[in-house]
């Protein structure tokens, strides 16, 4: 009983990212990492939200096996990269190169957020400014209500002499 | 002025919608063709019905035409070949057609039971000319100018609808139906 649960619980981890591994073999361990980050960074381009070892379509398998081509006969990232490119175009690319069409994609990001930081700060500073106004005003009006208490008594006063 | 910048996340909010909403009426699986404006790739691979003979990407020069690729496993390719019949003999257009990942005898037997629309048809077993052109599922239909530059990618089943802008593209680049 043990051992079938167990043999149930093994079955659990099989990933399909090895399954595809499994059917090529490499001589080095680079390319075996080489191929498995470049099949999970290619898009398959007839299933879109897939990658190439994800994907179980003809083209996808056909990919793979170019792929494993290129790697075996020891071609690099830019090389095979290209290769794909110039077949499918940029769709196949999972992480798109930084040219003058994705440069919104990379960088807009971070230009919203310094244009957002600019906008948190500028409204900070306008709220710092207001309550200075208002202390600044309460000041004006305290000394202007002591002006008025000095015209208040002279005018008592001028109002007294004449009474004399 | 202040006031109006109150207003700047419900306009950029306008923006973003008016974005997704033109996202929804997309087709995603449509992708661009990253061929279209070279040269159609170079092969040398054998001719479908007869083996011995090899052809080429200069047989793709001299006239606007359109180049299929089909297999007998496909099933779209099946429902669009009467209609790649009919372009053929009423249009008067030039079909070439790339047998792609196929056998041979399967792809001779279609021909001969459902007819054959194509001038010729390339017999790319290995599917390797299928690879260099970006082909990702069959059926695709190319539109192969002059000089034997890929001007246009359609994919999936051609029907009346899809010939009527293949017909407009296919006349920019100079075809006529009476001149061929």
């Amino acid at each position: 009983m043990k051992y079938i649960v167990l043999m149930l619980m093994l079955m659990l981890f099989s990933l399909p990212s090895f399954a595809a591994i499994d059917t090529f073999k490499f001589d080095t361990d680079e390319k075996r990492e080489l191929f498995r980050q470049l099949s999970e960074e290619l898009r398959c381009p007839k299933c879109q939200n897939q990658n190439l070892s994800d994907s179980n379509s003809a083209i996808a398998k056909d990919l793979r096996v170019e792929l494993y081509r290129m790697v075996v006969d020891g071609q690099n990232t830019t090389q095979i990269k290209d290769f794909m490119v110039e077949r499918y175009g940029e769709f196949v690319l999972y992480r798109p190169s930084v040219n003058s069409l994705t440069y919104a994609l990379w960088y807009g990001p971070f230009v919203l957020l310094i244009v957002g930081f600019i906008i948190v700060f500028s409204l900070s500073r306008n709220r710092k400014s207001a309550k200075k106004i208002v202390t600044n005003n309460a000041v004006q009006n305290a000394s202007s209500s002591t002006q008025t208490d000095i015209h208040q008594q002279r005018l008592k006063e001028l109002l007294d002499k004449k009474d004399d | 002025m202040r006031r109006f910048l109150l207003f700047t996340p419900l306009i950029l909010c306008f923006i973003l919608g008016a974005l997704f909403v033109k996202g929804l009426s997309l087709n995603p699986t449509d992708l661009p063709s990253a061929k279209i404006g070279k040269a159609f790739p170079s092969f040398n691979l054998p001719d479908l019905k007869d083996g011995t003979q090899k052809v080429n990407e200069k047989s793709l020069t001299g006239t606007v035409r359109l180049v299929n690729v089909w297999a007998t496993w496909c099933p779209t390719c099946k429902q669009e070949h009467s209609f790649l019949n009919k372009l053929a003999k009423t249009e008067g257009v030039e079909i070439v057609g790339i047998n792609y990942k196929d056998e041979r005898s399967k792809a001779a037997q279609w021909l001969k039971r459902y007819g054959d629309p194509y001038t010729f048809n390339v017999y790319d077993e290995k599917g390797s000319l299928g690879l260099d052109l970006g082909v990702y599922g069959a059926p695709e239909t190319y539109i192969v100018d002059v000089n034997g530059v890929i001007q246009y990618r359609h994919v999936g089943e051609v029907n009346a609808a899809v010939w009527l802008e293949l017909k407009v593209k296919m006349q920019a680049l100079g075809w006529s139906a009476d001149k061929s």
